[in-house]
């Protein structure tokens, strides 16, 4: 029986289509995953799905039934008892899903058909001291575990529908791991249809059952999620597959392809098929006239919306000879040892200080990439900031062409210095000042350069961002996510710096476009010869774009070395469970979980910072330093355990 | 917890402190010393510096002011009287005692029984508009911001901006020339003699119903746009998709978050009020503190002037004070770490 | 487009682009509230011109019917003097306190705050706390004592306007500019090395402005109606400079037979503060 059937449903904001002709059937115990880049749609689906669409959003035409009942004709009081037998719903942000001034157990009960249910369903995701736990705020618990209270909030009332609408989003990508595999886990136990809302095709691979390609308001491939990663028909769906970093066939360091131009808007579409003006396949005469693109059966239960089906190739097996990596002994730009940097008040009452960086030591060679590996709170953002003057450690060096600048303030650094190290940030909407117009941005930047900084030369930077010249009129609120970001760039590279400190720069963007902003990054570097040190928690993206990688925990080096040598064992513990926790499009990724301790308490104050958290920990873990351990050609791991037993057990 | 509300009171008593340095400084460093306020208009010089020499009105500001603060809190005694025995002041409580302003130079009594004849006037005027006020804006506010954009919400919008725009003594004309001059319903001033043809009651009418007007349409507003901000937050959300009746959504997840913001402004109109009472005093002949202090003001009464002005500063903080607790109780992230 | 990248072109203050001209335009009810201002402007400006009568100047041949006639298009007041323009001349004197009150109190406030919030320390505690001890007193209160201990002269009302207001910009700038200084470009500014004033007053201030614009809208009412309240209790301008409050005042008392002479300065004061409100209501709107 179907639990949800969507048939050609129409939603509009203020008389603009942002779902258009949008069909579904979801089956008990189905997970469907509902794919799409910001804008397309997806979440106003789950939302008409749900009945609670903004006031200025209404269904136009079309049907959604939930097991049986027609959503679109019922009345509220109805409509509420569907919601409470029937459906659930997750969201992206946890933290504002749930009330701040009502504790936990009262949140719950209301949701829970069955008050006895409370406290074995707090068991089953896994809550640690769930008694005490119910009487407790929102604000006293960490993202994940609050993700876990709304994941049990939602099972509470026994749905057979749970919509999953970017449910870890924003949370570290071990918790990421932990969480879709409790939800896959509990749903299979319970039969709940999921039906998942996500950009991120990695983690749809893993968890649904079939998966939609959604695009301007529209599905445009749909079907089972091994017939669409593997033999994907949709040119989108192309695209965007050859846009992520983590493919296995892709050599590391190849540059990556990506989507030319925009989203359109909506109210701003494109005749015959909305994806036309980006496609690399599109024919003038086909493409780009009405009447409107139908979907076409491809394969079994396998559906596109393309009119160039029959005329696409296969798809191709890139098979390009990687780049030499050049790991020859080069000039060292950066060399950092014995970092440490504390926070917190000092006092006789004040709370002891937060260490963010500890004996952090490594060497950055010139033009080359490093990679900062690890989750929030590891403090590579506070290295970042160190490293630019916005913080100064407390000890240690960090030494810049000769220079000590570890504790150096940015505004006590010479001009000289500055125009050297220059930083990307990572959130596009904050980068760039709302008040001013590129252009001034652009000539500030080059005249702090010490570069001439007329009209002209301004131009001239943003070409070399592939920008065109108008932009230097507007403002940041008129550009894209994507433009902001080559913006910013453009605005480090004013004055060929010898460094780049780049903290999460594509994180926020849409995956076509981080290609691309990624792309034009190495190609900077390239032609500046500057070295990156890049921050990311993005273990595919860092596996394609450094030669060097460092993983922090709690502001300590854990690993360091090579990027193939990292990637391979010997690993650190904290190193295999984040490479466990990667989803790349592929839906035949084995994925052997670690068998991590339940309840991650403190750190202990002596021993490894990762003993509460680790799946090989030893007695003696707990209680004193780990030793380094040097695994040649300048690998090293911080660890208990001899080398021979941190290479995982082969898979058979 | 306990921490932090006694470190909140000692900010408290070093504002208080502090504005009573402020409020001395005002007072007594005006041009005409304070001597010749005392002695009058006609006041020989020599007799001023005489009195100046006496009360230690010659010493450096700081220096009086300690002695002032003294005097004040009973540890040192007020020697006006004996300075000026031809004023004829005389204090039954003694010349040392907690609370000690001296005397009132217009009435010639201690500024503390002239105070008394009036602060139960004052205090019952503010309770019938504090009293009234309150949940009205609660309850009208609430029914705007639940139901933002909707026609209830449009005429209670309008309806206060209109109202927040009057100035006290504009309303104040209005309902004049309405119930008083026009429909003879109700009497123009309220001065509470005994044997007033109008009853008590019909004498608070119009004074309760301009502070009703002034501070009421303003909290009206801020309830409204508080509520119509917590009913977009994502949790009132979850609460509606668990299929709640709206009821419970509006009682259990609404209310109480959308009251955290406006509990500090609900407890500053306590200092609105006190304002407003100058002014509605003023208008309605009522004799209350704020009607005294306006005549202290323009007579010169300097020693009622730091009374009443003591007085309004204690309250405003003892308010903002509560407002902190208010705010710690209602809000968890504040109260529970 | 094409237009100079040197020189002030892109020097724009962008933060305060929405509240600008253009902006303004396309909310009604903020242009409302601008035309009443300006009509009001208008008025105070050439009041010479187009007041009919010397205000002081009384009429004793109104004296006996002081209600609207052709000669007193407006009636005259207790004392015979004409209305009208006692109420064109009226908006002279709130032309002249309220702008240069809001003005001082949002330079001195303004300076204050965006030093307290940016450079934090002993600055912040400073501002901080004279703020506090400022803000405990009720406004009126302190306007009395103020004016009763110095005087009702145009420069003492202008200076407690100054002291009773600044507190509250000063603590709303800072609170602006901690949540400005968060932000990405600020750090980047500091990475690149720019001073402490440039990234006060370029990064950092056009992008506090809407706030405070909305704010001093707001203020600007609320000293008109402080204006007039002053004027009502007698402690405005010394007579018989014409102030709409005192005007209310002195026609109280002859309500029930010549209402005009409180109504009108009264509806005077409520369209400038009405206005006021309009014009930040209207911008609020336009800034979401």
């Amino acid at each position: 029986m179907s639990i949800l059937q969507i048939e050609s449903l129409c939603v509009a904001y203020d008389g603009a289509e942002v779902v258009r002709g949008f069909d579904l059937t979801l089956k008990e115990g189905e997970s469907y995953g509902l794919v799409g880049e910001s804008g397309c749609g997806k979440s106003t689906v789950a939302f008409a799905v749900e009945g609670h669409l903004a006031a200025t959003g209404k269904v136009t035409s079309g049907s959604i039934t939930v097991n049986g009942t027609a959503l679109t004709k019922i009345a509220e009081p109805q409509l509420r008892r569907l919601r409470a037998a029937h459906m659930s719903m997750v969201f992206q942000d946890p933290v504002a899903a749930l009330n701040p001034t009502m504790r936990i157990g009262d949140q719950l009960a209301e949701a829970a058909r069955e008050p006895a249910d409370i406290l074995p369903i707090m068991d089953r995701v896994r809550l640690p001291d769930p008694e005490a736990l119910l009487k407790r705020y929102p604000h006293q618990l960490s993202g994940g575990q609050l993700q876990r209270v709304v994941i049990a909030m939602a099972l509470l009332s026994r749905p057979s529908l749970l919509i999953l609408d970017e449910p870890t989003t924003g949370l570290d990508v071990t918790v990421e791991a932990e969480v879709v595999a409790l939800i896959s886990e509990i749903a299979a136990a319970e039969d709940v249809a999921l039906l998942y809302i996500s950009h991120n095709l990695g983690l749809m691979a893993r968890v649904a059952d079939r998966i939609g390609i959604m695009y301007a308001g529209q599905l445009v491939e749909e079907g089972p999620v091994r017939s669409v990663l593997r033999s994907p028909k949709h040119p989108y769906t192309l695209a965007l597959l050859a846009c992520l970093p983590g493919r296995k066939d892709r050599a590391p360091g190849t540059p990556l392809p990506s989507i030319p131009g925009q989203v359109p808007l909506i109210g701003a579409l494109p005749r015959g098929c909305a994806f036309a003006p980006r496609c690399a396949m599109s024919k003038p005469g086909l493409c780009d006239v009405d009447p409107p693109l139908r979907m076409v059966q491809t394969g079994t239960d396998h559906f596109a919306r393309c009119r160039r089906l029959e005329d696409q190739p296969p798809m191709s097996k890139e098979q390009q000879t990687p780049p030499t990596r050049d790991l020859r002994a080069h000039d060292t730009v950066l060399e950092i040892d014995g970092l440490r940097k504390t926070f917190g008040r000092r006092g006789l009452f004040a709370p002891p200080p937060v260490v963010a960086s500890d004996d952090v030591g490594f060497t950055l060679p010139a033009a080359q990439t490093l990679a900062l590996v690890g989750e929030s709170g590891s403090g590579k953002s506070t290295l970042a900031r160190m490293l630019i003057g916005l913080d100064v450690a407390d000890k240690g060096t960090a030494m810049f062409d000769g220079k000590n600048i570890a504790a150096l303030p940015a505004k006590d650094r010479p001009d000289s210095l500055i125009r050297q190290i220059q930083m990307v940030f990572q959130n596009p909407d904050g980068t760039l000042n709302p008040a001013h117009r590129i252009g001034f941005i652009l000539a500030r930047a080059l005249k702090r350069a010490g570069q001439p900084h007329g009209e002209q030369d301004v131009i001239r930077l943003l070409d070399s961002v592939r920008l065109p010249a108008t932009l230097a009129d507007r403002h940041p609120a008129d550009l894209s996510g994507g433009q902001r970001q080559r913006v910013a760039i453009a605005r480090a590279f004013a004055g060929s710096p010898a460094l780049i400190v780049a903290d999460e720069p594509v994180s926020a963007l849409d995956v076509s476009v981080q290609a691309a902003v990624i792309g034009l990054l190495s190609d900077m570097t390239a032609a500046h010869d500057t070295a990156i040190l890049l921050i990311s928690h993005d273990l595919m993206l860092v596996r394609h774009v450094a030669q060097h990688v460092v993983v922090l925990y709690q502001g300590r080096v854990m690993e360091q070395g090579p990027a193939d040598a990292v990637f391979k064992a010997p690993f650190h513990p904290y190193t295999e469970a984040l490479l466990a926790s990667v989803h790349p499009p592929d839906p035949d990724h084995v994925v052997s979980p670690l068998d991590a301790p339940d309840d991650p308490g403190p750190s202990p104050q002596d021993g490894c910072p990762f003993y509460n958290r680790c799946h090989r920990r030893l007695p003696q873990c707990s209680a004193m330093p780990p030793p380094k351990r040097d695994a040649g050609t300048g690998h090293a791991i911080l660890c208990h355990r001899e080398l021979q037993d941190l290479v995982p057990p082969e898979r058979t | 917890m306990v921490r932090k509300i006694l470190s909140r009171l000692a900010q408290y008593g070093f504002t208080l402190l502090a504005a009573s340095f402020l409020l001395f400084t005002l007072t007594e460093f005006s041009p005409g010393t304070v001597a010749s306020k005392i002695l009058g208009p006609y006041a020989l010089e020599n007799q001023v510096a005489l009195l100046n020499a006496q009360l230690g009105l010659d010493e450096p500001l700081l220096h009086r002011y300690v002695d002032w603060l003294q005097t004040l809190v009973g540890l040192s005694p007020n020697l006006l009287p004996e300075a000026a025995p031809g004023l004829g002041l005389s204090d039954p409580r003694g010349d040392k005692y907690f609370g000690n302003f001296g005397y009132s130079l217009m009435m010639k009594e201690p500024v503390l029984d002239v105070l008394a004849d009036r602060i139960g006037h004052t205090a019952w005027l503010s309770a019938w508009a504090l009293g009234l006020t309150i949940p009205i804006s609660l309850l009208l506010g609430t029914l705007a911001g639940m139901h933002a954009g909707s026609s209830v919400d449009r005429v209670i919008s309008t309806v206060t901006v209109t109202l927040t725009s009057l100035p006290e003594f504009v309303v104040a004309v209005g309902l004049l020339l309405i119930f008083v001059a026009s429909l003879g319903w109700l009497p123009g001033t309220s001065s509470l003699q005994p044997g007033d043809q109008w009853s008590t009651g019909a004498q608070l009418v119009l004074p309760v119903t301009v502070l009703l007007i002034a501070s009421g349409a303003y909290l009206t507003r801020i309830v409204r746009a508080s509520v119509a901000e917590t009913m977009q937050a994502d949790y009132v959300r979850t609460a509606r998709l668990k299929g709640l009746s709206p009821r419970r959504v509006i009682w259990a997840h609404v209310l109480r978050n959308a009251m955290i913001a406006p509990i500090t402004v609900i407890l500053l109109q306590v200092n609105w009020i006190l304002t407003g009472v100058v002014v509605v005093e003023a208008i309605f002949a009522y004799p209350g503190l704020g009607s005294l202090m306006l005549r202290a003001a323009l007579f010169g009464d300097i020693f009622t002037v730091q009374a009443l002005t003591m007085l309004a500063l204690s309250v405003a903080l003892i308010t903002q004070f509560l407002g902190d607790v208010a705010y710690a109780i209602l809000d968890p992230r504040i109260r529970v770490d | 487009m094409q237009s100079s990248i040197r020189g002030f072109g892109w020097i724009e203050m962008g933060g305060l682009h929405a509240y600008l001209p253009a902006r303004l335009a396309r909310s009604g009810i903020a242009l409302t509230g601008m035309y009443i201002l300006m009509f009001w402007g208008v008025v105070a400006l050439f009041a010479p011109l187009i007041a009919p009568w010397d205000p002081h100047e009384i009429d004793f041949a109104a004296m006996g019917d002081r209600g609207f006639s052709a000669n007193h298009l407006l009636g005259t007041d207790a004392t015979g003097r004409d209305m009208l323009s006692r109420i064109i001349w009226g908006a002279r004197t709130t032309f002249v306190v309220v702008p240069l009150a809001i003005g001082s109190a949002f330079i001195l406030g303004g300076v204050a705050g965006l030093a307290a919030g940016w450079y934090g320390g002993w600055i912040d505690i400073l501002v901080s706390r004279v703020g506090d001890v400022m803000l405990s007193f009720p406004a009126l209160i302190l306007y009395i004592i103020l004016i009763t201990s110095f005087g009702p002269s145009l420069t003492n009302i202008v200076i407690a306007v100054t002291l009773a207001y600044a507190p509250g910009v000063a603590r709303l700038m800072r609170g602006q500019v901690l949540a400005v200084k968060e932000r990405d470009f600020v750090s980047a500014a500091r990475a690149g090395g720019e001073s402490g004033p440039y990234i006060m007053f370029v990064e950092i201030l056009p992008n506090v402005g809407g706030p405070l614009i909305v704010d001093l809208c707001l203020r600007a009412g609320y000293t008109v109606i402080l204006i007039g309240t002053l004027g009502f209790l007698g402690l405005g301008l010394p007579p018989p400079t014409p102030d709409w409050g005192g005007m209310v005042v002195e026609g109280v008392n002859f309500l029930s037979i010549y209402p005009h002479m409180a109504l009108l300065p009264a509806a005077a004061v409520t369209s400038v503060v009405i206005a006021c409100n309009l014009l930040a209501d209207g911008l609020r709107e336009r800034a979401k």
